[in-house]
Parts: C-alpha cells; sequence; structure tokens
C-alpha cells in the first residue's frame, strides 16, 4: 500500500488522489469496506459468544436447581403473573423488529425512518423496563426478594396468597419452602442481569438517535447500527428462553 | 471457492421489510402458543415443547433479524461454534450430575 497515513496528508499529488479514492469512514488497515464489515461483524458475533457463555451458566444452574427443587420452582413461577410476562415478550419482540426495521433504514438511507425506528426502540425498551419494575416493586412488597426479609407465607399457607390460591397451590413442607428463595435468587439474577444489558442498550440508543439525527449511519456506513441490532436481537433471545423457563414452568399444574 | 462466489458472498445482502413483518408475526404467533401451551397438561412434554418452541423464536431472530441466513460462512460458523460450546457446557456438566452417585440408590 503506498498511502501510509503520514505520507497521504503530504503534498504528493499521486497520493493524495489515492487517498481520495475510498470512502472516510474505512481504516487504513483494511483493503476494502468489504473486509471491514466482515471484521468489525465477525468481532461482534465473537462477544455475542461470550455472553451466550455467561448467560449459558445460568441456564445451566437453573437446569440443575430446578430438577433438584421441582415443587418449589413451580410453587415459585406461580408468583410470577403471566400476563405481565407475556405483554414483555410482545413489547421486547416489537423492539427487536423496530430495530431490525432501522438497519434497513440506515441501509437504504432513510434518515427521518432510521431516527424514527430507533426512537421507538428506546421507547419499547423503556416500556420493558417499566413492567419489570412493577413486577420487581410486587416481589419486594411480598418479601419474595431473597435476603433476611424473605417471607415463606405464599409457600406454606397458599391460601393467604391471592396468586398461590389462584393457581390452586399445595402448602409446601418447610424444607422445600425454604428452597423457593433460590428459584427467586436466580429470577432475579437473570432478569436481573439481563435488565443490566437493556440499560446498557438503551444507554446506547440514546446515543445513536442523537447521531443519527446528525445525518451519522444513513451514508453507507452502517456498522455501527448493524452490529448494535445484533447485540439487541440478542437480548431478546434471552428473554424469549427467560420468559419460557421462569413464567411459564408448570401453569397447568 | 471460485472468484464469482466468493464475491457473491462479499456483497452485503439487505433485508427487506417484508421479511422482517413476516418474522414478526411468526414471533408472535409463537408466544401465543407457547403461553397457551404452558396451560395445557403435557405431563413431562411441557417443559420439552415450551424449549421447542423458544427454540424456534430464537431461530427466526438470528437467521432473519440478525442476518445470518444471509451472512458470510464464517459468521454461520461462528454462530454454530456457539450453540455448539453451549450444549457441550450443559451435557458435561448433565453428566456428571447425573453420574456422581451412580449405583448407590
Amino acid at each position: 500500500m503506498p498511502d501510509s497515513p503520514v505520507i497521504a496528508h503530504g503534498a504528493d499529488e499521486v497520493t493524495d488522489n489515492a487517498h481520495e479514492e475510498h470512502p472516510s469512514y474505512l481504516r487504513h488497515h483494511f483493503e476494502s469496506t468489504e473486509q471491514q464489515a466482515d471484521a468489525t461483524g465477525f468481532a461482534m458475533w465473537l462477544f455475542l459468544l461470550t455472553e451466550v457463555m455467561f448467560f449459558g451458566g445460568l441456564f445451566t444452574a437453573y437446569l440443575i436447581y430446578r430438577n433438584w427443587y421441582y415443587p418449589a420452582f413451580v410453587a415459585g413461577s406461580h408468583q410470577l403473573n403471566v400476563i405481565w410476562g407475556t405483554t414483555n415478550t410482545v413489547v421486547l419482540i416489537l423492539s427487536s423488529f423496530t430495530m431490525a426495521m432501522g438497519v434497513w433504514c440506515a441501509e437504504t438511507r432513510r434518515k427521518q425512518g432510521l431516527v424514527f425506528c430507533l426512537i421507538l426502540t428506546f421507547v419499547l425498551g423503556l416500556g420493558f423496563l417499566g413492567i419489570k419494575t412493577v413486577e420487581y416493586s410486587e416481589k419486594i412488597e411480598k418479601h419474595h426478594v431473597p435476603g433476611l426479609h424473605y417471607s415463606l407465607k405464599s409457600f406454606l399457607d397458599p391460601d393467604s396468597d391471592a396468586a398461590a390460591k389462584a393457581a390452586g397451590d399445595k402448602p409446601l413442607a418447610l424444607d422445600m419452602a425454604r428452597h423457593t428463595e433460590v428459584y427467586f435468587s436466580l429470577y432475579f439474577l437473570m432478569t436481573g442481569m439481563h435488565a443490566l444489558h437493556m440499560i446498557i442498550g438503551i444507554g446506547i440508543l440514546g446515543f445513536m438517535i442523537f447521531r443519527a439525527r446528525a445525518g451519522a449511519y444513513t451514508s453507507g456506513h452502517v456498522t455501527f447500527v448493524e452490529n448494535f441490532g445484533l447485540y439487541w436481537h440478542f437480548v431478546d433471545i434471552i428473554w424469549i428462553y427467560l420468559f419460557a423457563l421462569l413464567y411459564l414452568i408448570s401453569r397447568h399444574q | 471457492m471460485s472468484e464469482q462466489a466468493k464475491h457473491a458472498e462479499d456483497e452485503h445482502h439487505i433485508v427487506g421489510p417484508k421479511v422482517y413483518v413476516i418474522c414478526l408475526f411468526g414471533l408472535l404467533v409463537g408466544t401465543g402458543l407457547t403461553v397457551w401451551a404452558s396451560f395445557v397438561e403435557l405431563g413431562p412434554w411441557n417443559p420439552v415443547i415450551a424449549l421447542a418452541i423458544a427454540t424456534a423464536k430464537a431461530t427466526l431472530v438470528v437467521l432473519f433479524f440478525m442476518h445470518v441466513k444471509y451472512s458470510s460462512k464464517l459468521t454461520k460458523l461462528t454462530v454454530f461454534a456457539g450453540i455448539f460450546t453451549f450444549l457441550i457446557l450443559v451435557s458435561m456438566t448433565l453428566s456428571d450430575y447425573i453420574s456422581r452417585a451412580w449405583g448407590s440408590w
């Protein structure tokens, strides 16, 4: 390559021309924009693999404990509200859709469309966290947060608890009732880590809305939007599994 | 690989709104289906069905929203490697869990 960055800024006319042949966002250590996009996409996927292994550990822990303390997991999951859970699943799927549409807008250079899609994704993400806050506060009120103030009342005396009564729960033996705390530990750990990913994603979305309004991403350089989309869809996939495993363990019992 | 095929793989494929809308529809139907199935008594099949539907939904997201269907072989291999490593994690842990007390029950 004749145009090293240092020489490219010199007075040499030939080098200057060579410098103008490629888009300004192409870094000098890449041969072409395609190669640059491929390398960045590959790196994003490698990051997502580390995320798969991170959440994979949590899912494996869930699997083992669920096998050990199945009745406690059933009683614990009956404390979750399926309507809120389903609503949140729909909200998150819609936000994945608007994000995918945002990537399409960026690729086809529609600035207004991109800003609109990103704002919708942002709002849906906040909506998800809002519903999660409602659910968490209910758990705090009922003392279902693991720790010193954890209450076994809903599991030892299900008739005293509206959710447990509606599900037709039978009283658990004391040692099994105690293990509902394991269920809620995993519930808060997994949904909490998921919510943290959402918060980080919403923060980046805010930054992207700001940049997109200034005309970024719609002039051919879509890598950032595209790779953020991968992250956002990954977070969606995690929720799809969390919903099935935490909320829907055994609604039929 | 022929030069032509290589070029085709390098080209950036734009996935259009039509695919996304169909995918969205599939995901919403899957969500309704999994909620409905959880209220039906299917014995040991309940978790199997819940996971099967969740995996079908995740596959839709990975293939279309995340463009893996239209991506390079490198990306496809990377995604596959991720799933494969995760399955090793689960199966190794479970084989330890199952065989720890082997013969002593």
